[in-house]
Formats: C-alpha cells, structure tokens, sequence
C-alpha cells in the first residue's frame, strides 16, 4: 500500500522534474556535509536543500532520513536498495532505475539527530500531504521539536484535516504552539489556561518551558521578572560558590590550597614560625596560615563567620526568562494545577504498577499454595516447575512461528508438562517422605539443583526468547502518566481466574472435598473410600501444573533462563506463609502484602530498587515472628500445629 | 636404578627428537597459554566463547608455525563463575601448569580476585573486557575499553548529535556501573548539565520488575527537555527493561537509550523489531565492514560453527593475542618482563579499520563505534571515531585525575602528578 | 570426668589422630618445607577444606543434634570473613598509604591519611567516604571481636524472635534462608559501604607478613585451620556429651515432651542456635584469608542450602558425619568441576562432567535423602554393627 503510494508520488513529481532544475548538483555542492552529516552542522544543508522547492526534495529527504542514499565513488547520490552484493539504484532527479556493485556504493547514515532534523524540514511539505500516515509523521516531528514558524502552517491545516484523530492531535499540539509561541499575550494565557487539566508529559513540558529560570546573584535584586529570592543559608556551600563563580567574592580555600600555600611559605623547616614537623595536626595548619595570611602572605581564610557574611550581602534570586508577568503567572497557575492533578495519577500509576508486582507474586506462588499450604509438603523444586512451563512455551515457540496460536498451545502444554512432572515427583520422592517435611525440603532441593543444571545443559545457560503476540505487546494508556503493559493485565487477569478456579475446585467439586477431607485427617478419608495416595497425587499435579502456566505468563513479561525459579522460590514461599498456610485467600493476602508493601518502599527511594528488595525481606522476616500463623491464620482444629 | 634412569633417559631424548624433527627444532618445550575464562556458571555463556576464540587463535598461530620456534599449547581451566576460585586457578595456571601467559576474566571482580595471585608470582594477563578503569596492573594488559573509550565518546554522542539534556542511567547494582555512572556524572556536570537532570537508579542483577522504572524515565521529560538513557544494565534483565520498553512504545525518537553491556549475543534473548534504533557503544561490532572482518568472521565460523556471532571482546583477544606473539617475537624470549617492555608501542590492525596501539598505561587506542539495533538483531554503526587512547584514571573524578599509569618511564601505575610520587606499585584490589 | 568423656566417645581420639597425622603429611609434602608434591594452590584448598569441615560440624549440631535446619549458617560464615577481611583491607591499605605520604613535605594530618585509605578501599566502587560499618577496622582486636560477637549477636537476635514466637520445623528454614538472603541483597547494594559485588579482596596478602612467602603463609592458615577444627570437634563433642546434650537430642526428637518435664526449650535452642553462629563466624574468618576474597555472592541462599547437602551426605548426627561429608562433596565437587575428571564418551553424546556433576549431585542427595537418612556415616554403624554380631 504504502509502496504504491511512494511510487505514484514518484510518478507525480516525476514529470516536472527533468524539465526543471535538478537536485543532484544541490546535492554536491553540500556533498560533504551530506555523507558525513552531524545534528549540529547539517541545518543548513537541509534548509538549502528544502529551499530549492523542488519537487524531488520531499522523496529525497525521506529516503535520507531511512538511509536509503547511496553515494558512488564519485560522489554522485542515488536512492538505493540492496539486495546480497547488487544495488538497484535511482536516480534522484530521473528516477531511472538501474542495477550496480554494490561494492561501488557507500550507503549514508544519518543519526537519530539528524533525522529529527530531517523530519523538521520534512513538516511542511508532509503536513497536508494525501497521505495519512505522512501527515502523521509530520505532526510527530511538530510534537519533537517545537518551533514558533510551526504554529501558523499547523492551524491552517487543522480544518482541512480529514482524520479525526489526527485533527484533535492537531489541535492539542497548536495550543502547545500557541502557548509558548502566540503573538499577543491573551492567546498565550488562554492555551495555558486550557493547559491546567492536562496532565500529559507534553503539556507539562509547554509549562516548564515558558516558567525556566535564571539563579542569579547581585548586591540588590534587579529589574524583570523575579520568581523568587532564595535564602542563601538554606546550602551556605552551594551560595558561596555561586557568589564566587559570579566574581563577587573570593574562592574558598580547600585542605588542598591551604596545603599548598602552606609548603609554598616553608621558611628553614618552619612556616610561619610553627615546624614543619607540627603540620600533621589541622588545628596547627589553619594557624599557621592565619599567620600567614596576616602577613599577607596568602589570601585571608574564608571561615565560616566571612562566609556568611558574605552572603547576607547578597540577594540570591531566581528570574524568569519569560519577560511577560501575565504569563509566567498564569503558568504558574496553571502548572500547581497539573501538578496537583500528575500527583494524583502518579499514585493511580503506583497502585497499579503494585497490582501487577502483586499478582504476579500471586501467581508464582499459588501453585505453592496448594501443595504448601493445603498438602503441608514443601516443593523447594516449585521453581523449577515455573521454569519449566517457560521453556515449554519456548519450545512451543520453535515449532509454531504465530504468537497467539502458539500461546494458546503452549499454556495447556505447560500445564500438562509440570502436571506429569509433579505426579511424577510426587509417586517417587515425595510420597515416601511425608510427615518428614524437612527431609521433603531437602530432597527437593536435590530436585531442583539437577532440574536447574538439566535445563542448562539442554538450553544453555543463555536467556531464551518467549514473545508475546502483538495484541498483547502494547500498553493501555489512561494518560501519559498512568499506563501498564497488557502483558501485565493478562497476568492480572490470569491469577484472578486462578483463584476462581482453585476455590472452586476445592469448595464446589468433589475433588475439592476429598482433598479437604485427606488434608484434615487422612485415616478418616481412606476409611470413608477415599484413596488418599490417589488424592495427594491430583493435589500435587494441580499445584505444579499451576506453576507450569505461570511460567509460560512470567516468561512472557520479563524472561526464560534456567535461573528463573531460583528467583521466585524464596519470595513464592514467604507470600505463602506470610498470608496464612492452608489458605488460597491468605496467599492472595500475601502477595498484595508483599506486592504493595516493595513498590512502596520503592517509592521512598527511588534510586535503589534491591534496597527495596532486601527491606521487604527483613519485614516479612519480622512480620512472621509477631504473626507466626500468617494474616489470614485458620482458626480451631483445622489449624493443626 | 641406574640401569632405570638411563632408560629413562634415553626414552625422553628419543621423544625429544621425534618431536624436534617433526617440526620444532631448538624447543626444549612448548609454549604454554592460559585461558583462564568460566566454563560453567553464570558467566559461562559470555566466557565459553572466549575459551573457543583463544583455541582458534593458537590453532592458527601454530600453522602459522608458532612462536619463537616452538608449538604454543592451551592450559584451558574452569573458574566455574566462582571469584574466589579464579585466584586459586590462576595460581594453579601459574605454578603448576607454569604458563607464560593468560588470558582471561570477564567480570571485575573476577579481576580484583586475581589481582595479588599475578602480581605475587609475576604473571602476564590479557584482559579483553570494557570495564570501569581506575586500576593499573604491571601484569595486566587491558585491551577492552576504558570508560573513556566508551561511556564517554557514547556520551559525547548523546550531548552532541541527539540534543540530549536530560540523563537517565540506569544501571545493575555492581562496580562497573556504579563507576562509570560516577564517571559520567562528572563529566555531565562539567558539560553544564544540572545535577538534578541526572536520575540515577541501580537495580539488581536479573531485575525484571521494569514497569515503574520505565514511568520514571518517562516522567523525566516533564520539563520539555530531550531525554536520553544511559544503560549498564548487565545481562539477563535487559530482557525485561526492553520488553518493557516497548511494550511503553517509547522509541528512540523519543528517548534513546545507549547501552555499554548489550551486544549481539544479548540481543538475540528478545525480539528487536520494537527496538530499532536505540543504541550501544562498543570498539567493535560483527557488522563492521572491513576485510580483516570478514575473515575473521568467516575463520571464526569455520571453527566454532555457523551460528555463532562475533563481538566486541573477541576482538579484544584477537588484538591482545597477536600482540603478545608480536612482542615475545621482538624479545626473543616469553619472559614476562621482556615480553612486557616490548608490548609498549605494539600496534597491530583492528578489525574494524585503523590501528591498535599499546600504551604505556597497559591500554590500547581503538576507535569507539556506536550502533543502532536493527530488527534483524544486529548493530548498523553509525558512528565511528578515530582511534581514543584508553585511560586507567578518568581525568573526570577528582580524586583520580592526578593520577597517572606509564609502566614505561615512571615504572607507576598510580603516579600522582601533583606531588610527582608513586602512591603505589601493586595495584588497588 | 576427662576420663569418662573420652571413654564416652571413642571418636573423638580417633579423630584428633587423624586430623594430626593429616596435618602433619600435609606439612611435610608441603611446598613450604620444600617438597613439591603438595603444590600451594592445594594447599589453601586444603585449608579451606577444613574450615568448610568446622562449619559443617556446626551445621550438624544444629541441625542433626537439635533438629533446626538452619538454612543460614553460611552467612555467619560470611559474616566471620567480612569481619577479618575489613581488617585486612584497612590495615594493608594503610601500610601502602602511609608509606606514598611519607614523601609529602608536610607531615599528614590524620584526616588526609583516613581519606586516602578511604579512596584507595572504595575508589573501586566510586568513593572515598568511610562508612559507618568501617569505625572499628583499624583494630585487629575489634575486628577478631566481631568476628565472633556480630555472628553471634545476629543469631541471638533471630533465634529469640524466632523461638519465641515458636516458628519451627520447615518455617524456620524458610525464615532462615529469607535471612541469608536478605543478607546477601544488603551486602550486594553498594550503599551498604563493604564494596557491594566485588566484596573485599586481596585477603591473603597479610599486613605486617609482607616478607612471609604464600607457601608458608598458606601453610601457617593450614595448621591454624587445623587447629580451630580440632578445638572446634573436642568442644562440640564434650557439650554433647553430657546431660545438656541429652536434653538437646531430645529437643530433636519431641519438642513438644521436653517442654512438657519442665525444660525451657527456646534457652535451649538458642544457645545452640547461637554457639553454632559463632563458631560458623570463627571458620568464616580463617576461610577467606585463604580465598583471598568475599563477596555477597559466597553468602546467597544457594551456599547454606549445600552446607545442609554436606551434613546430609555425610551423616547427620555424628560429628564425624559431618567432616566426612564436607571433604568427600567440596573435594569431589571441586575434581568434577575442576576439568580434570575424564569425559565419558557414549557415542551420541558426550558426557561432560562440569555440566552434569550438579545433575548427578542433586540426585544423588535425593537419594540419600530418601534411602541413607544415616549418610556416610552410617556405613560405620553397619560395619561396627557387623563386628558386634560377629563377636
């Protein structure tokens, strides 16, 4: 579609084109600049090239901008497209297309800079193009580099704009323009003021803009617009060297100057009367330089007490750089509005990004909850099983090239996989083990050391690609402040129906019941006809099978390598306990706990996410010793010991 | 016994000149190499491939007819992803085994734990790794890059060619990130950049929690200023930090991103077609067009197999490697100290055009090259300087900028220029 | 009452004689003694092998004697060989700078020597401040101090909370791990001042032994190591011998009984929790002398979770158990990964040991786990169970 486009483009343009002026001699006059160009220097080639008003300038520019240029040795520019060690080239004013060595051609490669250039000369030709995805292409470049020539060619095309969307973008980005490039004052204040109710990143950037300031520091404030005076003892450091950087005071001394002043003034192995053997005392230093400096030898010691005083005759102000008062203060305005509204949504975000960080906890450890919490047995290999489900999924992936379809496949496969795994695992090892639960620690640690290094040796220790389709790679945006990745939703959505099912499974179906019955007292069960070995295998198969499916969902977020487990094991477990063994509800308690109670201490300290990490561990740690029995703790007999 | 020890005699002689007339004649014993990279591990995916890429550089070597007359021969050992046990291999290597040389480590901290183990004995390491600077080994070469050889021409480029004024780097929890960030802040003050235009975050390794990291940096452009992010984030959770990426819809229009640890083997864990056109910085990319490329690509796929990708510290081995056979040709002997007097002012062609030079300071001028990630996984470079002389002591921390390494003349590799002394000869582990 | 002791346990000589008559081989093969069959580098993986036995006997009174599988006792471990290694950085740093400052023509004050260790120990990580946790480095007394108090401190505190609320049995070893692992996230963050992942190295260069060759200093680590897991069995041995150990085992096998007749369990459990630390802390610090570097990495969940597979393989409960299980696995472990153990071909595929020696190790405790609960050291029951039929 978009190729025929180009071509009928090419066609249109092509007819004018070999009667008047050509591009190509434009072109080599800028040569250099061309092959080689750099964001800072290649302005003026492109307006040169975008002012010759050719028809050709538009394709050219275009196919610059996607490195389709070639240059050939003798420095001629071509439109090429390559194909193994031949080039088809066109010719930039003739569209004469011919075929040549590649080897002959240099092709050109504009950087990112570069090309937003490209994209800016490219608006006023690509705004009312017939082409959709043109003029939005156009209007992207407006929304990434601003320029006050942009308002009038965008408004006067925003009637013409054919596409709703487009139109409504159009006029969201004209009042940008207009509120930082508008002629007269009350266009201006209008555009800010519809700018208070926008908490887009792009509208905040229009107030930030217009209310930038200049520090600055003087013996009395100055004329303009002053934003504020500043309290130079709030940083008395920082003050000073302003002050100092602004030639209005001297610089003060560091350990180092005074050392050197001090090894400069060395008189027979004394300075300043105090041996040099002294020195290595700090008290006997600044001495020594006061004297020094008395002597006026070296400049006077900036103490704390010169310091200050000489900040108290300074005025330190912050001036705006937009001259216009009416401005600035509507901006103002305007921008404690949008902050208290980004404030609102930014916490809306948190919440949401907790959410996710909760449910995704959830489900790593839900297949715990039941073999844990309802069996009693530890599965130190659960792990593993998650591993597992994430290399099915990369199997699957081998073998069905479409996304979807392969989801699909691969999420009932994960589950048969681990299922197997699990009974397998539980008629060897486990069943031999209860009622030694630490020995079952201990073997499946075994388990999940040789299913680790299995998994190496068959995969590599390399992560594995697990795609997920296109409907789910993107993110639902609420605004630019409050989104969160489908993938993340699905997730959400998918521990959600896991605990459908599993309350369901446990208080609706027979299953549920016979496994409650075997969990409480297994003697009883097997005498009513129930076969408890049989119910304990199912129980266990249903926990690992529902690690299997998380997996394929935890390796569709982050990624698939044989360590994977290694990182939801311990904070599987400690969502378990830390909600209440023997409980879904309490698991669902913990992860949200777990979840919520990380991206909050996230919150306090942005900079460092393992703190957070490390922090959420100890308070688990300590929640456990005052709440040994969870949030969610089984009340009466049930709750054994 | 006697009758015994004649035999015995007799019996290594005749060895001797089997093997002398076979090819060899005035060796008494083969040269011997140490590849001291993890074969098992967490590392072992990143190092294997060194291992192999040094096998296939003495296989060649001895049909080129090896060194100083004699065959070299590989001691390869397993340090297994385990610090502590590169000290005890590398003293194994050096004592038992008595190599002339090693190559070898990729992380630092397998370096720090090295470190007195080579210095202790005397030995010779060949480091081919980009890492944080601020060392200086008598017996170590560094022939990966420096922080000046590649976070700061990155950072140049972010300032210069994309207009960036706002920085976020982001990093895995560990030195070469914090040290490079500290680096570049610096050198961003320096440039005018305010410090609250820095936003700094460390991670750990395999984080795949991105969601409110990626806002964060979104966030950043609030002030109407170009964004861009500087990446150390190591290994496996780039995974996460770039699906998260996309699936944000951030493209590198937007806010670009650079990174220092991504190369083609990372990217070969996700699927690029959403992130064309961010960035890395590297001295060397597999897509670099030039004719000793080509060969060493297609020599290297003869060797280990079709699919294997080549990257930037291959190359560093590559340069290392014949660098060393260069020198101990020049001495006449594998001696350490003589080999290492002659190392100063080797060159030997890069691979990706011009020249490599080794400094006085253990490190080697290469040229930066910059790529943008295509969908086809693989770097387009557009970007490639002239050839940077590595730096062990940034001349943007204060503490470091009087400092100095030349091996050569002042016999320091921690000179304080200041107060014109030596601080120390061993290095700082 | 010596006499009985003895008498009571047979190993314990039996032991000592053979730690002796090891140690004694092993000095005299040794490179330091000028034989070259013992080369140094296996002589610090003998060394070290001996700290990892003390450990381990502490595990196994934990653990196989009391019944609490700790699933922390490498991080007091750690923690004993942070608290050396911060003394050795210092004090080794200090030599260096003290020694470049002497050439300054003013004598150094105090705070410029401080900031020029400072930058020499964290210019690594980017800065030059001393944090908080370094106050007491310059101290070797401190440091040795802490050494035994930190470990021990932190294992007071744990054990108390712990016992307390009465967390036992398999959610105590999770709370356990979640310890260590919390640990090793902290020590991992730069921010906590001890070097984040590259840990404190260069350990093995002693300060003020600079003249001393490795081939005697390993060696001198050997016999100290030897020395601290000699000492370290007799004490354990004698503890366990009398009633406190009975009422121990007890513990193990009925809590809930002990308690009953009148015993306060949680004292119980707590001084073992807490003695075990201490002496996990002593083998730390002779440990990583010998490895020449700690890092956060030696400290996460995965090293306590193989200090247990040891203990198990070796033979929970008896304290020859326990050494006997920590040489066969970390000397087997280190042979198999080491390149050294032959490939086995089987014609489609080649058997690689550093790939499937951590299959073979896992599967191989599962089945000890599920068929030799007795480990090793139940061999020596079978034989000397024979020899009584016999008699």
């Amino acid at each position: 579609m978009r190729s025929a486009l180009f071509a009928l483009i090419l066609m249109v343009c092509g007819v004018p084109a070999v009667t008047a002026q050509t591009l190509q001699p434009i072109l080599q006059t800028y040569a250099g600049e061309i092959a080689k160009p750099s964001r800072k220097s290649v302005g003026e080639t492109i307006d040169a090239i975008a002012a010759s008003g050719l028809p050709q300038v538009t394709v050219f520019l275009e196919q610059w901008s996607e490195k389709n240029i070639w240059q050939r040795n003798d420095g001629i520019f071509f439109v090429g497209t390559a194909a193994g060690d031949s080039l088809t080239i066109t010719d930039v004013d003739t569209e004469a297309k011919t075929t040549a060595a590649k080897s002959d051609f240099k092709q050109l490669k504009p950087n990112g800079g570069v090309r937003r250039l490209i994209g800016t000369a490219l608006v006023q030709f690509q705004l009312m193009d017939p082409d959709l995805s043109r003029r939005e292409t156009a209007v992207a470049s407006i929304a990434r580099r601003p320029e006050a020539a942009q308002l009038a060619p965008l408004l006067a095309s925003i009637d013409g704009e054919v596409d709703a969307n487009l139109k409504a973008r159009k006029t969201q980005l004209a009042n940008f323009l207009s509120a930082s490039f508008a002629k007269n004052t009350e266009d201006r204040i209008a555009a800010i003021d519809s700018l208070s109710t926008d908490t887009s990143v792009e509208a905040r950037a229009v107030l930030n803009q217009i209310l930038t300031t200049t520090t600055g520091v003087a013996l009395a404030a100055p004329e303009g617009n002053i934003a504020a005076t500043l309290d130079p003892m709030l940083d008395a450091e920082q003050s000073y060297t302003a002050l100092v950087d602004a030639n209005l005071a001297a610089p003060k001394q560091t350990g180092g100057d005074i050392k050197k002043a001090l090894e400069a003034n060395i008189v027979n192995g004394r300075i300043a009367g105090f041996p040099l053997g002294q020195m290595d005392d700090p008290m006997v230093r600044q001495a020594a330089y006061t004297a020094l400096a008395d002597a006026g030898l070296v400049p006077v010691l900036i103490t704390q007490e010169v310091r200050d005083a000489e900040l108290s005759k300074h005025v330190f102000y912050k001036v705006y750089d937009e001259p216009n008062v009416e401005v600035t203060i509507a901006a103002e305005t305007a921008r404690k509005s949008a902050d208290n509204r980004v404030a609102t949504a930014q916490f809306a975000d948190l919440t949401l990004d907790a959410l996710s960080l909760a449910s995704i906890f959830f489900l790593a450890a839900i297949g715990l909850a039941i073999t844990f919490g309802v069996m009693g047995v530890i599965n130190m290999a659960h792990g593993e099983f998650i591993m597992m489900g994430a290399y099915t999924g990369y199997v699957v992936q081998l073998f069905i090239p479409n996304y979807t379809v392969s989801i699909f496949v691969a999420l009932p496969l994960a589950f048969a996989v681990t299922f197997i795994a699990g009974v397998v695992m539980e008629r060897l090892v486990i069943r031999r083990l209860y009622h030694r639960p630490l020995e079952t620690l201990l073997a499946t640690f075994g388990i999940s050391i040789a299913l680790q290094q299995l998994a190496k040796n068959v995969f590599g220790t390399q992560a594995r690609p697990l795609t997920s389709p296109d409907w789910l790679a993107g993110a639902w945006v609420v605004n630019d402040i409050i989104q969160i990745s489908y993938i993340r939703i699905a997730i959400f959505i998918l521990a959600l129906l896991f605990l459908g099912l599993i309350i369901y499974i446990l208080k609706r179906t027979r299953l549920g019941l016979e496994v409650r019955a075997v969990t409480q007292n297994p003697g009883m069960a097997s005498s009513m006809g129930i076969n408890p070995d049989r119910i304990n295998m199912l129980t266990f198969g249903l926990g690992s099978g529902i690690a299997g499916i998380a997996g394929v969902a935890i390796g569709l977020y982050a990624k698939v390598t044989s360590e994977m487990g290694s990182d939801y094991i311990v904070q599987s477990f400690m969502t378990v306990v830390v909600g209440g063994v023997g409980n879904v509800w309490g698991t669902l308690a913990g992860a949200a706990m777990i979840g919520f109670g990380q991206k909050g201490i996230e919150w306090l300290n942005p900079s460092n996410t393992l703190a957070a990490q490390t922090y959420m561990i100890l308070f688990v740690i300590l929640f456990i010793q005052f709440r040994p029995k969870g949030i969610v703790a089984l009340k009466g007999r049930a709750a054994g010991d | 016994m006697s009758i015994r020890s004649t035999l015995l005699s007799t019996l290594s002689a005749g060895v001797l000149s089997v093997a002398g007339s076979a090819a060899l004649a005035e060796c008494a014993a083969p040269i011997k190499v140490g590849v001291l990279h993890s074969l098992s591990g967490s590392m072992a995916i990143s190092e294997t491939t060194l291992k192999d890429a040094m096998l296939m550089l003495i296989e060649q070597q001895n049909a080129k007819g090896g060194l100083l007359g004699c065959e070299l021969e590989a001691v390869v050992v397993d340090p297994a992803s385990d610090w502590p046990l590169f000290a005890e291999k590398a003293r194994e290597l050096l004592t038992v085994n008595e190599v002339d040389v090693i190559f070898g480590n990729w992380t630092s901290v397998s370096r720090k734990s090295v470190l007195p183990v080579i210095e202790e004995l005397n030995g010779l390491l060949f480091y081919p790794v980009q890492y944080e600077g601020e060392e200086s080994s008598k017996n170590v070469f560094y022939t990966g890059a420096a922080p000046n050889q590649q976070a700061i021409p990155a950072t140049d480029y972010f300032l210069e060619e994309l207009g960036v004024e706002k920085f976020a780097l982001l990093g895995t929890d560990y030195v070469y990130p914090r040290t490079t960030n500290n680096i570049l802040e610096s050198y961003l003050k320096d440039k005018g950049i305010a410090a609250e235009d820095i936003f700094v975050n460390y991670t750990p390794f395999g984080q795949s929690d991105w969601a409110t990291i990626v806002a964060d940096v979104v966030a950043l452009g609030e002030d109407g200023k170009q964004v861009g992010v500087i990446s150390t984030i190591n290994g496996d959770a780039n995974i996460g930090f770039y699906k998260e990426l996309a699936a944000a819809g951030i493209s590198a229009d937007d806010i670009p991103v650079v990174a220092f640890s991504v190369g083609e083997e990372e990217l070969s864990g996700l699927d690029t077609s959403n992130l064309v056109g961010h960035l890395a910085a590297w001295n060397y990319f597999q897509s670099a067009e030039s004719d000793a490329n080509t060969d060493f690509i297609a020599a290297w796929k003869a060797f280990a197999g079709e699919e294997r990708v080549t990257n930037d510290p291959m190359e560093a081995h590559f340069i290392g490697f014949n660098m060393w056979v260069n020198a101990a040709t020049e001495a006449g002997t594998t001696d350490v100290d003589a080999v290492r007097t002659a190392m100063y002012g080797q060159e030997y062609p890069n691979l990706t055009g011009g020249t490599a030079v080794m400094l006085p300071n253990h490190h080697l001028a290469k040229p930066v090259l910059i790529g943008e990630i295509q969908a086809d996984g693989q770097f387009d470079i557009i970007s490639q300087t002239s050839e940077v002389p590595g730096d062990a002591w940034t001349d943007f921390l204060p503490a470091s900028a009087v400092l100095k390494s030349d091996w050569k003349e002042l016999g320091c590799g921690m000179y304080n220029v200041e107060t014109e002394t030596c601080v120390q000869l061993t290095s700082n582990y | 009452m010596e006499r009985t002791f003895i008498a009571k346990n047979p190993s314990v000589l039996w032991f000592l004689l053979g730690l002796s008559v090891f140690t004694l081989l092993v000095s005299i093969f040794s490179e330091a003694a000028g034989s070259a069959v013992i080369s140094t580098s296996f002589l610090k993986t003998l060394g070290k092998t001996l700290c990892l036995c003390l450990v381990a006997i502490a595990m196994d009174v934990v653990w196989g004697y009391c019944g609490i599988l700790s699933l922390g006792h490498f991080a007091f471990f750690g923690i004993g060989g942070y608290a050396i290694g911060m003394w050795l950085m210092y004090a080794r740093t200090k030599d260096i700078v003290v020694g470049s400052l002497e050439n300054n023509i003013l004598p150094p004050t105090p705070d410029e020597v401080t900031t020029a260790i400072g930058s020499q120990i964290f210019g690594v990580v980017g800065s030059s401040d001393f944090p908080l946790i370094w106050a007491f480095s310059h101290s070797l007394t401190l440091q040795l101090l802490a050494v035994v108090l930190v470990p021990g401190l932190l294992a007071l505190v744990f054990g108390w909370l712990a016992f307390r609320s009465r967390v036992t049995g398999v959610y105590l070893s999770i709370l356990t791990q979640a310890m260590t692992l919390a640990l090793s996230l902290y020590l991992f963050q730069n921010d906590t001042g001890l070097r984040g992942n590259n840990g404190l190295s260069g350990l093995q260069n002693i300060p003020g032994l600079e003249a001393v060759s490795q081939a005697t200093l390993s060696l001198w680590f050997f016999w100290a190591s030897a020395f601290a897991l000699g000492l370290g069995y007799v004490f354990f041995a004698w503890m366990l011998a009398g009633k406190f150990g009975s009422v121990i085992r007890a513990i193990r096998d009925n809590e809930t009984r002990v308690r009953f007749l009148g015993y306060h369990v949680e004292t119980y459990k707590l001084f073992i929790f807490t003695t075990t630390a201490m002496i996990a802390g002593i083998a730390g610090a002779l440990y990583y002398p010998q490895a020449g570097i700690i890092n956060p990495a030696e400290i996460a969940p995965i090293a306590s979770i193989y200090l247990a597979v040891w203990v198990a393989i070796g033979g929970r409960g008896r304290l020859y158990g326990a050494v006997i299980g920590a040489v066969v696995v970390s000397l087997m472990s280190s042979w198999f990964t080491g390149g050294s153990a032959p490939d086995i071909n089987l014609g489609i595929y080649i058997v690689k040991w550093t790939d499937w020696w951590l299959v073979l190790l896992g599967l191989t405790f599962v089945a000890v786990t599920l068929f030799f609960p007795k480990g090793i050291g139940g061999l020596f029951d079978l034989i000397s169970s024979r020899q009584e039929k016999q008699q």
